[in-house]
């Protein structure tokens, strides 16, 4: 399995890599962008992350064993980048394999879902006017 | 006793550091640590409500004991993803 935080590009076929194997006939992947439009509706140049990373890896790998039981077997692989991002690039991607597709659905959208309450990572919107702010997630889905 | 303060996001904004040392007496809970950094930096009183705090990265109250040299870290509502 593969947990990181990390301040370089990601590469999501490392992810893919570290889950596939001849068992599982499915691959679900999740890619978290840095899209123009802030959570404020305000345009952003891009994105700064930041981590508290002896508390957030393990978090992390508490949240993908959960995952690789809790809708069948699965195997799960997640990476989060911190530092400066810009437009379009990746903040967090997920790869989660199973024998069927159902399950690696499943898997992946829990991950992604508590990876966004539980995992101390903060983001800070910078925008085009030059003001920057941290915003946090919103609250969990109900 | 000294225990560790880290800081993250807008909080390590507000003081300054990312890490910090506090000197607090014998017996001091978390929620003791969060009213001296506070009473040092009252724009903290503004986010209270939604901080959290974490020893040793494990998310406590505030009414949790604290001992030498424990890393107290003030947590802001996470926004990864």
């Amino acid at each position: 399995m593969k947990y990181e935080i990390t301040r370089e590009p990601l590469d999501p076929e490392s992810l893919v890599a570290a889950v596939r194997s001849d068992e599982f006939g499915a691959i679900v992947t999740f890619l978290g962008l840095v899209r123009v439009m802030g959570d404020g509706d305000r345009p952003v140049d891009g994105l700064a992350y930041e981590a508290y990373p002896e508390m957030a890896l393990p978090e992390m790998r508490a949240i993908g064993a959960e995952a690789s039981t809790r809708f069948g077997e699965a195997r799960v692989a997640i990476a989060h980048r911190i530092g400066d991002l810009g437009l379009g690039e990746v903040s967090v991607a997920i790869a989660v394999a199973s024998k069927h597709r159902a399950v690696a659905f499943d898997a992946c959208e829990y991950v992604i879902d508590e990876l966004k309450q539980r995992v101390p990572i903060w983001k800070k919107e910078n925008y085009r006017d030059g003001e920057a702010r941290w915003r946090p997630n919103a609250s969990p889905k109900a | 006793m000294r225990v560790r303060v880290l800081t993250f996001a807008a909080i390590r904004e507000i003081v300054g550091d990312a890490s910090r040392t506090l000197v607090l007496p014998e017996g001091a809970t978390a929620g003791d640590a969060w009213s001296a950094l506070a009473g040092e930096f009252p724009a903290l009183g503004r986010i209270e409500g939604s901080t959290r705090l974490a020893r040793n990265g494990v998310i406590i109250d505030g009414a949790a004991l604290l001992s030498e040299g424990d890393e107290l870290a003030v947590l802001p509502p996470f926004g990864g993803g």
